[in-house]
Protein backbone atom coordinates (compact mmCIF):
# COMPACT_ATOMS: atom_id res chain seq x y z
CA UNK A 1 0.00 0.00 0.00
CA UNK A 2 2.40 2.74 1.51
CA UNK A 3 6.20 2.63 0.15
CA UNK A 4 7.44 4.33 2.82
CA UNK A 5 9.01 1.89 5.43
CA UNK A 6 7.70 3.40 8.96
CA UNK A 7 10.14 3.40 11.65
CA UNK A 8 7.63 1.21 13.74
CA UNK A 9 7.92 -1.77 10.82
CA UNK A 10 11.73 -1.17 10.60
CA UNK A 11 12.43 -1.61 14.27
CA UNK A 12 10.21 -4.92 13.94
CA UNK A 13 12.31 -6.08 10.94
CA UNK A 14 15.67 -5.40 12.30
CA UNK A 15 14.42 -7.58 15.35
CA UNK A 16 13.20 -10.45 12.65
CA UNK A 17 16.71 -9.97 11.24
CA UNK A 18 18.28 -10.64 14.23
CA UNK A 19 16.51 -13.50 15.56
CA UNK A 20 16.82 -15.48 11.91
CA UNK A 21 20.89 -14.53 12.38
CA UNK A 22 21.09 -15.91 16.20
CA UNK A 23 19.02 -18.71 14.91
CA UNK A 24 21.43 -19.42 12.10
CA UNK A 25 24.59 -18.88 14.36
CA UNK A 26 23.91 -21.10 17.00
CA UNK A 27 22.77 -23.82 14.09
CA UNK A 28 25.99 -23.75 12.88
CA UNK A 29 27.59 -24.42 15.96
CA UNK A 30 25.49 -26.97 17.00
CA UNK A 31 26.25 -28.85 13.82
CA UNK A 32 30.00 -28.17 14.04
CA UNK A 33 29.93 -29.04 17.57
CA UNK A 34 30.93 -26.29 19.21
CA UNK A 35 28.45 -25.74 21.85
CA UNK A 36 28.56 -27.89 25.49
CA UNK A 37 25.98 -30.28 26.30
CA UNK A 38 25.17 -27.81 28.83
CA UNK A 39 24.47 -24.96 26.62
CA UNK A 40 22.62 -27.57 24.30
CA UNK A 41 20.17 -27.96 27.24
CA UNK A 42 19.67 -24.08 27.82
CA UNK A 43 18.39 -23.51 24.25
CA UNK A 44 15.02 -24.45 24.64
CA UNK A 45 14.56 -22.54 28.08
CA UNK A 46 15.88 -19.19 26.11
CA UNK A 47 13.25 -19.31 23.61
CA UNK A 48 10.97 -20.26 26.47
CA UNK A 49 11.81 -17.19 28.69
CA UNK A 50 11.77 -14.74 25.39
CA UNK A 51 8.72 -15.56 24.94
CA UNK A 52 7.36 -15.37 28.36
CA UNK A 53 9.46 -11.60 28.68
CA UNK A 54 7.54 -10.94 25.51
CA UNK A 55 3.94 -11.66 26.85
CA UNK A 56 4.90 -9.74 29.59
CA UNK A 57 6.09 -6.96 28.45
CA UNK A 58 2.87 -6.53 26.12
CA UNK A 59 1.02 -6.29 29.58
CA UNK A 60 3.55 -4.33 31.45
CA UNK A 61 5.06 -2.04 28.23
CA UNK A 62 1.90 -1.51 26.59
CA UNK A 63 -1.01 -2.00 28.52
CA UNK A 64 1.11 -0.75 31.51
CA UNK A 65 -0.06 -2.98 34.13
CA UNK A 66 2.04 -4.84 36.52
CA UNK A 67 1.07 -8.49 36.22
CA UNK A 68 2.49 -11.00 38.61
CA UNK A 69 1.23 -14.20 37.30
CA UNK A 70 2.73 -15.33 34.52
CA UNK A 71 4.04 -18.41 35.85
CA UNK A 72 0.20 -19.32 36.85
CA UNK A 73 -0.59 -18.85 32.79
CA UNK A 74 2.79 -20.64 31.84
CA UNK A 75 1.70 -23.58 34.21
CA UNK A 76 -1.75 -24.02 32.62
CA UNK A 77 -0.74 -24.27 29.01
CA UNK A 78 2.37 -26.44 30.70
CA UNK A 79 -0.30 -29.23 32.17
CA UNK A 80 -2.96 -28.30 29.79
CA UNK A 81 -0.56 -29.45 26.90
CA UNK A 82 1.15 -32.18 28.92
CA UNK A 83 -2.14 -34.03 29.55
CA UNK A 84 -3.05 -33.61 26.27
CA UNK A 85 0.71 -35.48 24.71
CA UNK A 86 0.01 -38.19 27.45
CA UNK A 87 -3.54 -39.20 26.47
CA UNK A 88 -2.70 -39.22 22.67
CA UNK A 89 1.13 -40.15 22.45
CA UNK A 90 -0.28 -43.56 21.74
CA UNK A 91 -2.99 -42.75 19.27
CA UNK A 92 -0.80 -39.62 17.31
CA UNK A 93 2.62 -41.11 16.77
CA UNK A 94 3.85 -38.52 14.87
CA UNK A 95 5.34 -35.54 17.17
CA UNK A 96 4.79 -32.69 13.89
CA UNK A 97 1.39 -33.34 14.46
CA UNK A 98 0.96 -33.77 18.01
CA UNK A 99 3.31 -30.88 19.00
CA UNK A 100 1.24 -28.52 17.53
CA UNK A 101 -1.71 -29.52 18.76
CA UNK A 102 -0.36 -29.34 21.60
CA UNK A 103 0.62 -25.82 21.60
CA UNK A 104 -2.61 -24.76 20.72
CA UNK A 105 -4.45 -26.48 23.32
CA UNK A 106 -2.10 -25.31 26.38
CA UNK A 107 -2.42 -21.57 24.61
CA UNK A 108 -5.88 -21.15 24.33
CA UNK A 109 -6.44 -22.90 28.04
CA UNK A 110 -3.99 -20.65 29.27
CA UNK A 111 -5.88 -17.81 27.56
CA UNK A 112 -9.02 -18.77 28.78
CA UNK A 113 -8.06 -18.80 32.57
CA UNK A 114 -6.41 -15.47 31.45
CA UNK A 115 -9.90 -13.89 30.22
CA UNK A 116 -11.82 -15.51 33.34
CA UNK A 117 -8.87 -14.36 35.90
CA UNK A 118 -9.05 -10.92 34.21
CA UNK A 119 -12.49 -10.20 34.33
CA UNK A 120 -12.35 -9.78 37.86
CA UNK A 121 -8.59 -8.83 38.48
CA UNK A 122 -9.01 -5.52 35.97
CA UNK A 123 -10.92 -4.02 37.67
CA UNK A 124 -7.79 -3.32 39.97
CA UNK A 125 -5.11 -1.13 39.06
CA UNK A 126 -0.95 -0.42 40.46
CA UNK A 127 -0.01 -2.68 43.30
CA UNK A 128 -3.59 -3.93 43.48
CA UNK A 129 -3.49 -5.31 40.27
CA UNK A 130 0.38 -6.87 40.68
CA UNK A 131 -0.60 -8.50 44.12
CA UNK A 132 -3.87 -10.09 43.12
CA UNK A 133 -2.67 -11.69 40.26
CA UNK A 134 0.62 -13.56 42.39
CA UNK A 135 -2.15 -14.85 44.36
CA UNK A 136 -3.46 -16.14 40.91
CA UNK A 137 -0.55 -17.70 40.15
CA UNK A 138 0.10 -19.33 43.34
CA UNK A 139 -3.28 -20.72 43.45
CA UNK A 140 -3.13 -21.92 39.98
CA UNK A 141 0.28 -23.40 40.91
CA UNK A 142 -1.29 -25.15 44.23
CA UNK A 143 -4.25 -26.77 42.70
CA UNK A 144 -2.16 -28.43 40.33
CA UNK A 145 0.28 -29.47 43.11
CA UNK A 146 -2.49 -31.48 44.93
CA UNK A 147 -4.27 -32.56 42.07
CA UNK A 148 -4.46 -36.40 41.20
CA UNK A 149 -5.88 -37.14 37.81
CA UNK A 150 -5.79 -40.93 36.03
CA UNK A 151 -7.87 -42.68 33.60
CA UNK A 152 -9.27 -46.67 32.92
CA UNK A 153 -11.39 -48.26 30.63
CA UNK A 154 -14.06 -46.35 32.70
CA UNK A 155 -12.93 -43.03 32.67
CA UNK A 156 -11.20 -39.78 34.08
CA UNK A 157 -11.21 -39.70 37.79
CA UNK A 158 -10.26 -36.78 39.48
CA UNK A 159 -9.31 -36.32 43.17
CA UNK A 160 -7.65 -33.78 45.29
CA UNK A 161 -7.21 -36.38 47.99
CA UNK A 162 -4.21 -39.27 47.01
CA UNK A 163 -3.38 -41.76 44.50
CA UNK A 164 -5.67 -43.83 46.71
CA UNK A 165 -8.39 -41.47 46.22
CA UNK A 166 -8.57 -42.16 41.94
CA UNK A 167 -9.37 -46.27 43.00
CA UNK A 168 -8.24 -46.62 39.58
CA UNK A 169 -9.02 -50.79 37.92
CA UNK A 170 -6.32 -52.87 36.74
CA UNK A 171 -5.70 -50.72 33.17
CA UNK A 172 -5.81 -47.83 34.72
CA UNK A 173 -3.06 -44.60 33.90
CA UNK A 174 -2.03 -41.83 36.30
CA UNK A 175 -2.04 -38.36 34.21
CA UNK A 176 -1.45 -36.16 37.06
CA UNK A 177 0.29 -37.53 40.38
CA UNK A 178 -0.28 -34.87 42.69
CA UNK A 179 3.02 -33.04 43.69
CA UNK A 180 5.14 -35.27 41.55
CA UNK A 181 3.50 -33.78 38.84
CA UNK A 182 2.89 -35.22 35.31
CA UNK A 183 5.87 -37.63 33.86
CA UNK A 184 6.15 -39.30 30.61
CA UNK A 185 5.40 -36.24 28.20
CA UNK A 186 6.69 -36.75 24.83
CA UNK A 187 10.07 -35.00 24.47
CA UNK A 188 8.90 -32.72 21.31
CA UNK A 189 10.48 -29.70 21.83
CA UNK A 190 13.18 -29.19 19.55
CA UNK A 191 15.06 -26.03 19.82
CA UNK A 192 14.08 -25.42 16.05
CA UNK A 193 10.45 -25.35 16.87
CA UNK A 194 10.99 -23.02 19.94
CA UNK A 195 12.88 -20.58 17.88
CA UNK A 196 9.85 -21.09 15.40
CA UNK A 197 7.62 -19.87 17.97
CA UNK A 198 9.85 -17.46 19.29
CA UNK A 199 9.91 -15.96 16.23
CA UNK A 200 5.83 -16.26 15.46
CA UNK A 201 5.41 -14.39 19.06
CA UNK A 202 7.51 -11.78 18.17
CA UNK A 203 5.57 -10.89 15.02
CA UNK A 204 2.15 -10.68 16.95
CA UNK A 205 3.69 -8.75 19.48
CA UNK A 206 4.71 -5.97 16.84
CA UNK A 207 1.69 -6.54 14.69
CA UNK A 208 -0.35 -6.30 17.89
CA UNK A 209 1.40 -3.27 19.32
CA UNK A 210 1.03 -1.52 15.24
CA UNK A 211 -2.44 -2.56 15.40
CA UNK A 212 -5.44 -0.66 15.98
CA UNK A 213 -6.39 -2.52 19.14
CA UNK A 214 -2.58 -1.74 20.20
CA UNK A 215 -2.89 1.62 19.63
CA UNK A 216 -6.09 1.77 22.27
CA UNK A 217 -4.37 0.04 24.54
CA UNK A 218 -1.54 2.44 24.67
CA UNK A 219 -3.81 5.44 25.02
CA UNK A 220 -5.58 3.39 28.01
CA UNK A 221 -1.84 3.18 29.47
CA UNK A 222 -1.15 6.73 28.71
CA UNK A 223 -4.64 8.09 30.27
CA UNK A 224 -7.67 6.38 31.29
CA UNK A 225 -9.98 8.96 31.31
CA UNK A 226 -8.86 10.35 28.07
CA UNK A 227 -9.09 6.89 26.69
CA UNK A 228 -12.82 6.73 28.05
CA UNK A 229 -13.88 10.29 26.45
CA UNK A 230 -12.88 9.16 22.89
CA UNK A 231 -14.97 6.60 23.42
CA UNK A 232 -12.99 3.13 24.04
CA UNK A 233 -14.30 0.22 25.83
CA UNK A 234 -11.46 0.25 28.35
CA UNK A 235 -12.68 -3.91 30.15
CA UNK A 236 -12.52 -4.78 26.74
CA UNK A 237 -9.23 -3.91 25.51
CA UNK A 238 -7.68 -4.55 28.50
CA UNK A 239 -9.20 -8.01 28.39
CA UNK A 240 -8.04 -8.47 25.02
CA UNK A 241 -4.47 -7.89 26.18
CA UNK A 242 -4.88 -9.63 28.68
CA UNK A 243 -5.94 -13.26 26.95
CA UNK A 244 -3.00 -12.48 24.52
CA UNK A 245 -0.42 -12.39 27.14
CA UNK A 246 -1.57 -15.88 28.47
CA UNK A 247 -1.94 -17.17 25.38
CA UNK A 248 1.39 -16.53 24.21
CA UNK A 249 2.72 -17.33 28.62
CA UNK A 250 0.56 -20.76 28.18
CA UNK A 251 2.43 -21.57 24.61
CA UNK A 252 5.54 -20.84 26.71
CA UNK A 253 4.23 -23.62 29.04
CA UNK A 254 3.74 -25.93 26.53
CA UNK A 255 7.35 -25.89 25.25
CA UNK A 256 8.52 -25.98 28.74
CA UNK A 257 6.51 -28.60 29.61
CA UNK A 258 7.56 -31.07 26.46
CA UNK A 259 11.32 -30.35 26.89
CA UNK A 260 11.68 -32.21 30.27
CA UNK A 261 10.25 -35.93 31.01
CA UNK A 262 8.25 -35.26 34.03
CA UNK A 263 7.06 -31.47 34.77
CA UNK A 264 6.08 -30.11 38.93
CA UNK A 265 3.88 -27.85 39.35
CA UNK A 266 6.39 -25.70 42.05
CA UNK A 267 8.68 -24.81 39.15
CA UNK A 268 6.05 -22.44 38.41
CA UNK A 269 6.39 -20.40 41.56
CA UNK A 270 5.92 -16.73 42.04
CA UNK A 271 10.16 -16.85 41.91
CA UNK A 272 9.24 -17.44 38.28
CA UNK A 273 7.16 -14.65 37.63
CA UNK A 274 9.54 -12.58 39.13
CA UNK A 275 12.42 -13.69 37.03
CA UNK A 276 10.24 -12.72 33.96
CA UNK A 277 9.80 -9.49 35.11
CA UNK A 278 13.00 -9.18 36.02
CA UNK A 279 13.53 -9.63 31.69
CA UNK A 280 11.23 -7.09 31.31
CA UNK A 281 12.32 -4.30 33.22
CA UNK A 282 16.02 -5.14 32.01
CA UNK A 283 15.65 -5.63 28.62
CA UNK A 284 13.10 -2.25 28.81
CA UNK A 285 9.49 -1.88 29.48
CA UNK A 286 8.07 -1.19 26.45
CA UNK A 287 11.34 -2.89 24.12
CA UNK A 288 10.23 -6.18 22.51
CA UNK A 289 14.24 -6.83 21.05
CA UNK A 290 15.18 -5.72 25.15
CA UNK A 291 13.07 -8.29 26.46
CA UNK A 292 14.46 -11.26 24.36
CA UNK A 293 17.88 -10.09 24.77
CA UNK A 294 17.49 -9.92 28.58
CA UNK A 295 15.95 -13.24 28.76
CA UNK A 296 18.56 -14.54 26.65
CA UNK A 297 21.70 -13.16 28.48
CA UNK A 298 20.36 -13.94 31.69
CA UNK A 299 19.46 -17.37 31.44
CA UNK A 300 23.29 -17.97 29.71
CA UNK A 301 24.79 -16.31 32.52
CA UNK A 302 24.43 -18.67 35.72
CA UNK A 303 26.06 -21.37 32.74
CA UNK A 304 28.72 -18.60 31.88
CA UNK A 305 29.78 -18.30 35.34
CA UNK A 306 30.27 -21.57 36.04
CA UNK A 307 34.07 -20.89 36.04
CA UNK A 308 33.96 -18.80 39.37
CA UNK A 309 31.93 -21.75 40.91
CA UNK A 310 31.20 -21.13 44.04
CA UNK A 311 30.38 -17.67 43.71
CA UNK A 312 28.16 -17.96 40.88
CA UNK A 313 24.49 -16.92 42.09
CA UNK A 314 26.87 -13.91 43.92
CA UNK A 315 28.24 -13.02 40.66
CA UNK A 316 24.80 -13.33 39.17
CA UNK A 317 23.24 -10.96 41.36
CA UNK A 318 26.27 -8.03 41.26
CA UNK A 319 25.80 -8.56 37.40
CA UNK A 320 22.13 -8.02 37.94
CA UNK A 321 22.64 -5.00 39.57
CA UNK A 322 25.27 -3.54 37.50
CA UNK A 323 23.11 -3.94 34.55
CA UNK A 324 20.10 -2.81 36.32
CA UNK A 325 22.08 0.34 37.31
CA UNK A 326 23.61 1.01 33.87
CA UNK A 327 20.29 0.93 32.42
CA UNK A 328 18.04 2.98 34.34
CA UNK A 329 20.20 6.03 34.88
CA UNK A 330 20.50 7.85 31.86
CA UNK A 331 23.83 9.35 32.33
CA UNK A 332 25.38 5.75 32.68
CA UNK A 333 23.51 4.65 29.81
CA UNK A 334 24.80 7.68 27.45
CA UNK A 335 28.42 7.04 28.45
CA UNK A 336 27.75 3.38 27.00
CA UNK A 337 26.09 4.59 23.87
CA UNK A 338 28.98 7.15 23.00
CA UNK A 339 31.21 4.95 23.06
CA UNK A 340 29.98 2.37 21.81
CA UNK A 341 29.34 4.54 18.83
CA UNK A 342 32.91 6.09 19.15
CA UNK A 343 33.97 2.14 19.33
CA UNK A 344 31.77 1.58 16.00
CA UNK A 345 33.00 4.51 14.04
CA UNK A 346 37.02 3.66 15.04
CA UNK A 347 35.75 0.44 13.64
CA UNK A 348 34.75 1.56 10.33
CA UNK A 349 37.73 3.28 9.48
CA UNK A 350 40.27 1.12 10.41
CA UNK A 351 37.94 -1.06 8.28
CA UNK A 352 36.63 -1.02 5.28
CA UNK A 353 35.10 -3.96 4.96
CA UNK A 354 33.98 -5.07 8.77
CA UNK A 355 33.89 -8.66 9.32
CA UNK A 356 30.56 -9.20 10.45
CA UNK A 357 29.86 -8.82 14.18
CA UNK A 358 29.06 -12.17 16.14
CA UNK A 359 25.67 -11.84 18.30
CA UNK A 360 25.43 -12.45 21.70
CA UNK A 361 24.33 -16.09 21.62
CA UNK B 1 -37.63 20.27 22.94
CA UNK B 2 -33.89 20.84 24.46
CA UNK B 3 -30.92 18.85 22.52
CA UNK B 4 -29.27 17.79 26.30
CA UNK B 5 -31.68 18.04 29.29
CA UNK B 6 -30.38 17.27 32.91
CA UNK B 7 -33.33 16.94 35.37
CA UNK B 8 -32.46 16.55 39.25
CA UNK B 9 -29.58 15.01 38.46
CA UNK B 10 -27.47 14.36 42.29
CA UNK B 11 -23.95 12.82 42.02
CA UNK B 12 -22.32 11.29 45.15
CA UNK B 13 -18.80 10.60 46.08
CA UNK B 14 -19.03 8.08 48.84
CA UNK B 15 -20.70 10.15 51.52
CA UNK B 16 -20.02 13.66 50.13
CA UNK B 17 -22.67 15.26 48.33
CA UNK B 18 -20.79 16.92 44.65
CA UNK B 19 -24.61 17.53 43.28
CA UNK B 20 -27.58 18.32 44.81
CA UNK B 21 -29.99 17.96 42.26
CA UNK B 22 -29.30 20.51 39.29
CA UNK B 23 -31.30 20.78 36.24
CA UNK B 24 -30.63 22.32 33.19
CA UNK B 25 -31.06 22.06 29.04
CA UNK B 26 -28.66 22.70 26.20
CA UNK B 27 -30.37 23.59 23.14
CA UNK B 28 -28.83 22.71 19.34
CA UNK B 29 -26.61 25.24 17.91
CA UNK B 30 -25.87 26.86 21.39
CA UNK B 31 -22.63 27.82 23.75
CA UNK B 32 -23.37 27.17 27.57
CA UNK B 33 -21.12 27.97 30.04
CA UNK B 34 -21.22 26.33 33.65
CA UNK B 35 -19.06 28.86 35.67
CA UNK B 36 -18.31 28.62 39.33
CA UNK B 37 -15.59 28.33 41.88
CA UNK B 38 -13.30 24.98 42.40
CA UNK B 39 -15.68 22.99 44.32
CA UNK B 40 -18.81 23.98 42.89
CA UNK B 41 -19.27 20.55 40.93
CA UNK B 42 -18.86 22.14 37.18
CA UNK B 43 -16.46 18.65 36.41
CA UNK B 44 -18.75 16.62 38.21
CA UNK B 45 -21.52 17.62 35.95
CA UNK B 46 -19.34 16.77 32.59
CA UNK B 47 -18.55 13.82 33.63
CA UNK B 48 -22.07 12.28 34.38
CA UNK B 49 -22.98 13.91 31.83
CA UNK B 50 -20.42 11.80 29.79
CA UNK B 51 -20.46 8.41 31.34
CA UNK B 52 -17.33 8.44 33.64
CA UNK B 53 -19.49 8.67 36.82
CA UNK B 54 -22.74 7.54 37.60
CA UNK B 55 -25.63 9.05 38.99
CA UNK B 56 -27.42 8.92 42.01
CA UNK B 57 -30.69 10.00 40.85
CA UNK B 58 -31.89 12.55 38.45
CA UNK B 59 -31.85 11.98 34.69
CA UNK B 60 -29.62 12.95 31.65
CA UNK B 61 -32.02 13.10 28.23
CA UNK B 62 -29.86 13.22 24.92
CA UNK B 63 -32.54 14.01 22.13
CA UNK B 64 -35.32 11.53 23.54
CA UNK B 65 -33.34 9.25 24.96
CA UNK B 66 -32.05 8.57 28.14
CA UNK B 67 -28.40 7.84 28.85
CA UNK B 68 -27.93 8.14 32.26
CA UNK B 69 -26.72 4.88 32.59
CA UNK B 70 -25.27 4.36 29.03
CA UNK B 71 -21.30 3.68 29.61
CA UNK B 72 -18.78 5.94 28.54
CA UNK B 73 -17.71 4.31 25.57
CA UNK B 74 -21.38 4.40 24.32
CA UNK B 75 -21.88 7.57 24.13
CA UNK B 76 -19.02 9.08 22.35
CA UNK B 77 -20.59 7.05 19.70
CA UNK B 78 -24.35 8.91 20.41
CA UNK B 79 -22.70 12.34 20.01
CA UNK B 80 -21.23 13.98 22.76
CA UNK B 81 -17.34 14.59 22.89
CA UNK B 82 -15.48 14.68 25.85
CA UNK B 83 -12.63 17.24 25.91
CA UNK B 84 -11.14 16.50 29.47
CA UNK B 85 -9.56 18.74 32.21
CA UNK B 86 -5.89 19.44 32.47
CA UNK B 87 -5.24 18.41 28.28
CA UNK B 88 -5.56 14.55 28.96
CA UNK B 89 -3.81 13.90 25.94
CA UNK B 90 -2.01 10.26 25.26
CA UNK B 91 1.86 11.44 26.57
CA UNK B 92 3.29 8.91 24.47
CA UNK B 93 1.79 8.52 21.25
CA UNK B 94 2.35 10.89 18.78
CA UNK B 95 -0.05 13.77 17.64
CA UNK B 96 -1.01 11.82 14.38
CA UNK B 97 -2.27 8.55 16.71
CA UNK B 98 -3.79 10.97 19.28
CA UNK B 99 -6.09 12.41 16.44
CA UNK B 100 -6.76 9.12 15.01
CA UNK B 101 -7.81 7.75 18.41
CA UNK B 102 -10.39 10.81 18.51
CA UNK B 103 -12.20 8.55 15.42
CA UNK B 104 -12.32 5.34 17.40
CA UNK B 105 -15.87 4.61 16.93
CA UNK B 106 -15.99 5.65 13.33
CA UNK B 107 -15.04 3.29 10.52
CA UNK B 108 -15.64 5.47 7.66
CA UNK B 109 -11.66 5.58 6.76
CA UNK B 110 -12.56 8.40 4.07
CA UNK B 111 -14.45 10.27 6.42
CA UNK B 112 -11.71 10.31 9.01
CA UNK B 113 -9.13 11.08 6.42
CA UNK B 114 -11.26 14.29 5.20
CA UNK B 115 -11.87 15.18 8.84
CA UNK B 116 -7.97 15.26 10.67
CA UNK B 117 -7.67 17.91 7.54
CA UNK B 118 -10.22 19.72 8.95
CA UNK B 119 -8.55 19.39 12.25
CA UNK B 120 -4.93 20.66 10.62
CA UNK B 121 -7.10 23.38 9.27
CA UNK B 122 -8.62 24.46 12.41
CA UNK B 123 -5.39 24.14 14.92
CA UNK B 124 -2.27 24.72 11.83
CA UNK B 125 0.45 23.92 14.60
CA UNK B 126 -0.74 20.75 14.96
CA UNK B 127 -0.26 19.93 11.48
CA UNK B 128 3.28 20.80 11.75
CA UNK B 129 3.58 18.61 14.76
CA UNK B 130 2.24 15.73 13.47
CA UNK B 131 5.07 12.70 14.22
CA UNK B 132 6.22 14.55 17.07
CA UNK B 133 5.56 12.26 20.79
CA UNK B 134 2.54 14.02 22.17
CA UNK B 135 4.26 14.55 25.69
CA UNK B 136 6.61 17.12 23.99
CA UNK B 137 3.94 19.21 22.66
CA UNK B 138 3.65 22.85 25.33
CA UNK B 139 0.67 23.42 27.15
CA UNK B 140 -1.40 25.48 24.91
CA UNK B 141 -0.82 22.94 21.71
CA UNK B 142 -1.93 20.12 24.13
CA UNK B 143 -4.96 21.86 24.94
CA UNK B 144 -5.59 21.99 20.93
CA UNK B 145 -4.88 18.56 20.37
CA UNK B 146 -7.12 17.52 23.19
CA UNK B 147 -9.70 19.88 21.28
CA UNK B 148 -9.20 18.49 17.77
CA UNK B 149 -8.82 14.29 18.70
CA UNK B 150 -12.56 15.38 20.38
CA UNK B 151 -13.77 16.80 17.25
CA UNK B 152 -12.49 13.72 15.45
CA UNK B 153 -15.76 11.68 16.69
CA UNK B 154 -18.11 14.15 14.75
CA UNK B 155 -19.88 15.19 17.90
CA UNK B 156 -23.11 17.15 18.31
CA UNK B 157 -21.85 18.67 21.29
CA UNK B 158 -18.76 19.03 22.40
CA UNK B 159 -18.20 18.63 26.15
CA UNK B 160 -15.42 21.06 27.19
CA UNK B 161 -13.72 21.07 30.84
CA UNK B 162 -11.28 24.42 31.84
CA UNK B 163 -9.81 25.17 28.44
CA UNK B 164 -8.12 27.79 29.31
CA UNK B 165 -6.51 25.96 32.46
CA UNK B 166 -2.96 27.10 33.17
CA UNK B 167 -2.69 29.01 29.59
CA UNK B 168 -1.21 32.38 28.93
CA UNK B 169 -3.32 34.95 28.01
CA UNK B 170 -2.47 34.89 24.46
CA UNK B 171 -3.44 31.25 24.33
CA UNK B 172 -6.60 31.93 26.22
CA UNK B 173 -7.84 34.20 23.62
CA UNK B 174 -6.81 31.85 21.05
CA UNK B 175 -8.44 28.83 22.49
CA UNK B 176 -11.51 31.01 22.43
CA UNK B 177 -11.49 31.94 19.17
CA UNK B 178 -11.81 28.10 18.50
CA UNK B 179 -14.35 27.24 20.32
CA UNK B 180 -15.96 30.30 18.74
CA UNK B 181 -15.22 28.74 15.31
CA UNK B 182 -16.32 25.33 16.55
CA UNK B 183 -19.69 26.80 16.95
CA UNK B 184 -20.12 28.38 14.32
CA UNK B 185 -18.91 25.24 12.16
CA UNK B 186 -22.98 23.97 13.66
CA UNK B 187 -21.44 22.04 16.79
CA UNK B 188 -23.46 22.74 20.25
CA UNK B 189 -20.65 23.76 23.11
CA UNK B 190 -20.95 22.91 26.89
CA UNK B 191 -18.24 24.83 28.50
CA UNK B 192 -16.97 24.41 31.80
CA UNK B 193 -14.87 27.67 32.88
CA UNK B 194 -13.51 29.50 35.90
CA UNK B 195 -12.52 32.21 33.81
CA UNK B 196 -15.95 33.75 34.20
CA UNK B 197 -15.24 36.67 31.91
CA UNK B 198 -14.00 34.58 28.71
CA UNK B 199 -16.32 32.10 28.95
CA UNK B 200 -19.03 34.69 29.21
CA UNK B 201 -18.47 36.69 26.57
CA UNK B 202 -18.78 33.96 23.95
CA UNK B 203 -21.74 32.16 25.42
CA UNK B 204 -25.26 32.38 24.82
CA UNK B 205 -26.73 31.33 27.91
CA UNK B 206 -24.58 30.35 31.28
CA UNK B 207 -25.78 28.67 34.66
CA UNK B 208 -23.98 29.74 38.06
CA UNK B 209 -22.68 26.70 40.41
CA UNK B 210 -22.22 26.67 44.02
CA UNK B 211 -21.66 23.74 45.95
CA UNK B 212 -23.42 21.55 44.16
CA UNK B 213 -26.26 23.91 43.25
CA UNK B 214 -27.44 26.00 40.59
CA UNK B 215 -28.03 29.43 42.08
CA UNK B 216 -28.02 31.52 39.22
CA UNK B 217 -28.83 31.12 35.60
CA UNK B 218 -29.59 33.08 32.42
CA UNK B 219 -28.16 34.79 29.41
CA UNK B 220 -24.57 35.66 29.45
CA UNK B 221 -24.77 38.78 28.06
CA UNK B 222 -27.53 39.60 31.41
CA UNK B 223 -25.53 37.44 34.39
CA UNK B 224 -22.28 39.51 32.98
CA UNK B 225 -23.43 42.36 34.45
CA UNK B 226 -25.06 40.91 37.07
CA UNK B 227 -23.85 42.15 40.28
CA UNK B 228 -23.73 39.19 42.37
CA UNK B 229 -21.49 37.63 39.55
CA UNK B 230 -19.37 40.51 39.31
CA UNK B 231 -18.91 40.20 42.76
CA UNK B 232 -17.93 36.97 43.11
CA UNK B 233 -16.38 35.60 39.80
CA UNK B 234 -15.01 38.62 38.15
CA UNK B 235 -13.11 40.49 40.45
CA UNK B 236 -14.76 43.68 39.94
Amino acid sequence: MKKKISPMTRKSFVTYGLLVLAFIAVEILLNTGNISSMMKGLLVPICVYSILAVSLNLTVGILGELSLGQAGFMCIGAYSSAIFSNMVKETITEPMIRFPLAILVGGIFAAIFGLLIGIPVLRLRGDYLAIVTLAFGEIIKNVFAALYIGYDSAGLHISLKSQGDLKLAADGKMVINGALGISGTPNDSTFEIAAVILLITVIIAYNFVNSRTGRAVMSIRDNRIAAESVGLNITKYKLITFGLTAFLAGIAGVLYSHNFYSLQASKFDYNMSILVLVFVVLGGIGSIRGSIIAASVLTLLPELLRSVNKYRMLMYAIVLIVMMICTSNATIRGFFVRNAQKFISLFKKNKAQPEAVKEGE
Amino acid sequence: MAMLEIKDLCVNYGVIKALKGISFEVNEGEVIALIGANGAGKTTTLHTITGLINAKSGSIVLEGKDITRTPAHKIVKMGIAHVPEGRRIFQNLTVLDNIRLGAFTRKDKDGIAEDIEKVYKLFPRLSERKTQVAGTLSGGEQQMLAMGRALMSKPRIVVMDEPSMGLSPILVSEIFEIIESIRKQGTTVLLVEQNAKKALSIADRAYVLETGKIVLSGKASDLINDESVKKAYLGE
